[in-house]
């Protein structure tokens, strides 16, 4: 038997992977505009973000002077005009989802609060940009450029108002307190409106000058619900509120707004339609809010990676010098050199993060490029609709039904070798708008809840982890790298744009969808095509655990528990919910390996790459093993508590169907000599029994099952080594004299 | 001034300051440890010649910026996504080590062919830019031999700030000991201009800069020209780092009192 992990000295990890790796691994190497974004975010986040933190601008909740500067900081540095299309004042053409990512990831490196001032911005534009009519479109995109020096006006910054008082707090709710009605409708004439709107939690309302507001109608002219501009030179009320007394984030301006205003029903989202009298919105609130947040809610997921990546320099440099400057030890000791890094606790654990922190970036950016490729695909989607004159939920899920089986069929001749497929026809669907759309949907339906699930929730008890490796030092304002802020600020970043239970729900849906299913089986034979060319990514232990996952989920769907009660449905969060997280683990590790795979392949060229090249492959290789180790574990743990944990356990009583008798046993082994001294749940005479609950329980029926946790148990052979070397590693690389950004 | 100058930054990379700088021997001579792997910067003194020949083709009409750039091709790329959107200018690569332990001589050669070979380039209109030093390489030489290689006798050395008269010709001041200023007046270019710091801060980034100007930079880049051996005859008896230990802070916008009054404490002891 070989070794697909040999422990033979390999090369190491040199230094920390710069821009040169991430380009590769996150695919934006082609990307020049891309590269430039990521430098200039990166100069507002270590120069004038960092600055603010260190002086202690997150000790006020208000919005002040200094943290207006972050701003004008971003707007220099051309970070607002990101998500502009060129014709109205931007310089990126096409979709910007990674770029947005791209920013919100180097902001969040220092802290996420800025992150979440430049998101929120975006997210005020996000609707007018996807649903907005053309004369909004251009309006607001066009105002939000910052003005040009000499350029007389005043640039537009939005908010985005859903979030309400309670009782109706959630981004999920379909009730709402905002209302909208007619104020005043004179013949020939547009309608205005009057809109009431009390906002709770809402980033940027304390400078905003314009806001999306989801609002109800309150006036039978007016059918149910809309999103709609409302602007602070409106008549009217326009309270920006108290500031929200947050703990986190608080370099983003949060406050409790209160809008009372009239405005023209054109500012609508969308546009409206006037029927028999009626004010009809041609999108509900509800509508504009999903083609936003499956965007939106990427970024925030990758602000927590950033986080995690951003622990790994600190903590080695805080490890390495812990014990330094005693004056009694000498420079080249081991304990000098080394300090906490010799023990092994403190290495594993860091490879623990910075192998999260990995694979939620790597989730995180692949679904940023998803939405890339997903975005045209949608725009030609909706021009056709319109062409066809299909509208409406129930229009749309009919015409996407009808290309279901050509899109199953896409999916297998996809994934067939090239030689071996019918071109003709996988030409013709890969040119068919509508296959091409509910494929794509089908991913990013699961990806982008999967990313804003797993790398908020698990990357904030990840982080957690990271403040412990600092010791006392890490919940202190003077941790370098913020770590206890981060860790802070990950709790809210799982919580806002759609808190984990709302993405459990919608995984819930999307993730038993056929379409995607039938991608997810081709990934399994996938990772056991890498596993045969690249044991030691840890491919083959997460193509077993995908296995698993798929017949758990199969077998749930159609499984009842002891009580006879379906297992799998939406009410039934207990099964689904935990289904979701596992999956969002498999998809993370996934990620990670195709990674490091597309680095391997691409940097081989690279000749900056070139020395030390496999060094940094062979430690990123190490870590996707550790990551792909510990999702399998978690995944066999999930699986296994679903499927027998609804089992009742068998009990000592007379229907037990898998005890003998003492005296049945006695009989059988008079006729098969040595029976007797088989391991059998034997029940004595007395009707005494061994000291346990009941007889083992038998598994009819789930034998494949059996097989696959046996089997994924002996998969994670290697996984350890892995984390070994890794953990050498870091003792190993090259790191920075000090971070590039204050404390 | 009519026509404007021709305004031509010498400049590369250097290793990110912040970084270990740990001198390792090589095949090819002395080199720092993991030195292709370091992220790099604009050496700090050319970054300082490079922004004021932007402020100073800006406040000149019809001058022209070229950054002319030795250093290996595919880190240049990389610097670039950030120096290029710091100014505009025309982008010059050549291919070739931009190690400090090159000498200075071979440098300035490779430099003044470049030069040369600029196509529109007006020589009599030639403000040559570059660092009085390098964070890299302290010989604080290679500038004055390029000018010189290119024939340019009046060279300022240690400059801190250019003020253009109308007809062309410049007033410039240059540091010397005792914290002075030697102020010269210069009848026009072509003239040498090793700057210190000037007295402009760093532009903020702004990528619309920096995507015009990857018109010229990639194509450069493509066609950059290999150097050739740059340590010439030179050859090191031994390199070790200074013996006393570096104690690295990052401190921004820290005042010039601040700054001396730490100094002041820390020589006291």
């Amino acid at each position: 038997m070989t070794d697909s992990n040999p422990g033979s000295a390999k090369p190491t990890l040199k230094t920390l992977p710069g821009d040169d790796v991430r380009q590769i691994l996150w695919r934006y190497a082609d990307r020049y505009d891309l590269q430039m974004v990521v430098q200039s975010a990166r100069s507002v986040a270590r120069g004038l973000v960092a600055r603010l933190v260190a002086e202690g601008a997150r000790h006020s909740h208000e919005w002040t002077p200094d943290k207006q500067r972050l701003l004008d900081a971003m707007d220099e540095a051309g970070i607002t005009a990101v998500a502009i299309d060129p014709e109205h004042g931007g310089y990126i053409p096409g979709p910007k989802n990674l770029a947005l990512a791209l920013v919100a990831f180097e902001l969040s490196w220092v802290d996420a609060g800025a992150a979440t001032a430049s998101l929120a911005g975006n997210l005020a534009l996000a609707p007018i940009h996807e649903r907005g009519t053309p004369e909004q479109v251009a309006k607001y995109m066009g105002g939000a450029v910052p003005a040009a020096p000499g350029e007389d006006r005043r640039t537009l910054r939005g908010a985005f108002a859903l979030t309400e008082p309670i009782p109706y707090v959630g981004v999920d709710t379909n009730t709402m307190a905002g209302r909208v009605r007619v104020a005043e409708w004179k013949e020939g004439e547009e309608p205005m409106l009057h809109v009431d709107k009390r906002g709770r939690f809402i980033t940027n309302a304390a400078f905003a000058n314009f806001v999306c507001a989801a609002v109800a109608s309150d006036d039978p002219r007016i059918k149910g619900s809309c999103m709609i501009i409302l602007e602070d030179t409106d008549e009217g009320v326009w309270d920006p509120g108290s500031p929200t007394l947050k703990l986190v984030h608080q370099l983003s301006a949060t406050n409790d707004p209160i809008y009372s205003l009239k405005v023209p029903a054109s500012r609508i989202i969308g546009g409206y339609t006037v029927q028999d009298g009626v004010i009809v919105p041609n999108y509900s609130h509800a509508e504009v809010i999903e083609a936003v947040f499956r965007r939106t809610r990427v970024t925030v997921g990758l602000m927590t990676a950033a986080k995690l990546l951003s622990a790994v320099e600190p903590v080695i440099r805080y490890h390495r010098q812990r014990f330094r400057g005693g004056g009694q030890l000498q420079p080249g000791s081991p304990r000098y050199e080394l300090g906490i890094q010799q023990r092994e606790d403190a290495l594993h654990r860091l490879v623990d993060v910075w192998a999260t922190g990995e694979a939620a970036a790597s989730l995180g950016f692949y679904t940023a490029r998803l939405f890339d490729e997903f975005d045209p695909l949608e725009r030609e989607k909706d021009r056709l609709f319109a062409e066809r004159g299909i509208k409406g939920a129930r229009a749309q899920l009919k015409a996407f039904a009808a290309v279901k089986d050509a899109a199953l069929e896409f999916i297998r001749l996809e994934h067939m070798p090239a030689d071996k497929r019918d071109t003709a026809r996988y030409e013709e669907l890969l040119n068919d708008t509508l296959v091409q759309f509910v494929v794509k949907d089908a991913l990013s339906q699961v990806f982008c809840p999967a990313t804003k699930l797993w790398n908020t929730g698990v990357g904030a008890n990840m982080m957690r982890e990271a403040v412990s490796l600092m010791g006392g030092y890490g919940i202190t304002e003077d941790c370098p790298g913020f770590l206890g802020q981060k860790w802070m600020d990950a709790q809210l970043e799982a919580t806002y744009e759609g808190p984990e239970a709302v993405q459990r729900r919608q995984l819930t849906v999307t993730m038993v969808n056929d379409l995607f299913l039938a991608q997810f089986r081709h990934w399994i034979r996938q990772m056991r095509q890498i596993a045969a060319r690249k044991p030691g990514t840890g491919a083959c232990t997460l193509a077993t655990a995908m296995e698993l996952w798929l017949w758990t989920i199969e077998h749930l769907q159609k499984a009842k528990d002891a009580n006879g009660d379906t297992l799998y449905h939406g009410q039934r969060q207990g099964v689904a919910f935990p289904m979701a997280d596992a999956l969002s683990w498999l998809l993370a590790s996934r990620q990670q390996i195709l990674d490091v795979l597309e680095l391997e392949e691409k940097g081989k060229d690279n000749p900056v790459l070139a020395d030390g090249f496999e060094g940094t492959v062979g430690f990123l290789t190490d870590l996707c093993h550790v990551m792909a180790a510990r999702a399998s574990g978690e995944v066999g743990r999930i699986a296994a508590e679903l499927v027998y944990g609804y089992l009742r356990h068998p009990s000592w009583d007379g229907d037990c169907d898998s005890c003998f008798r003492a005296s049945e046993l006695e009989a059988v082994a008079s006729v098969v000599p040595g029976f007797d001294s088989s391991p059998l749940e034997v029940i004595q005479d007395d009707s005494s029994h061994a000291d346990k609950a009941g007889p083992c329980v038998r598994f009819p029926g789930m034998e494949r099952f059996r097989e696959l946790r046996l089997k994924l148990d002996g998969c994670l052979t290697g996984a350890r080594l892995a984390k070994d070397r890794a953990a050498a590693a870091l003792t190993e690389v090259m790191i920075p004299e000090a971070l590039d950004y204050p404390r | 001034m009519s026509n404007g100058y021709h305004i031509v930054v010498c400049g590369s990379l250097v290793p990110d300051p912040l970084q270990t700088l740990e001198p390792v021997t090589t095949p090819d001579g002395p080199g720092l440890k993991n030195e292709s792997m370091l992220p790099s910067v604009l050496d700090p003194w050319a970054a300082h010649a490079l922004y004021e020949a932007a402020h100073l083709a800006k406040s000149v009409p019809g001058s022209k910026v070229w950054l002319v750039s030795l250093g290996p091709k595919a880190k240049l790329q990389q610097l670039m996504m950030a120096v290029a959107q710091k100014a505009s200018f025309e982008f010059v690569a050549v291919d070739g080590s931009a190690s400090g332990f090159t000498d200075s001589f071979e440098t300035a050669q490779a430099l003044a062919k470049a030069i040369e070979s600029i196509a529109g380039l007006d020589r009599q209109r030639l403000l040559l830019f570059g660092g009085c030093s390098s964070a890299s390489r302290d010989a604080g030489t290679t500038v004055g031999m390029v000018g010189a290689l290119l024939g340019i006798e009046e060279q300022f050395l240690a400059v801190d700030e250019i003020v253009p008269n109308d007809d062309g010709s410049f007033r410039v001041k240059e540091r010397i000991e005792g914290a002075q200023y030697l102020v010269s007046e210069c009848a026009g270019a072509p003239a040498v201009l090793a700057w210190a710091t000037g007295n402009l801060p760093e532009p903020p980034n702004n990528p619309q800069v920096g995507m015009a100007n990857m018109r010229t930079i990639l194509p450069a880049l493509a066609k950059a020209q290999a150097a050739g051996n740059l340590r010439g005859s030179l050859r090191f008896e031994s390199v070790e780092t200074p013996t006393q230990r570096r104690e690295t802070r990052v401190v921004k916008d820290a005042g010039i009192d601040e700054i001396a009054q730490e100094l002041a404490e820390w020589i006291r002891g």
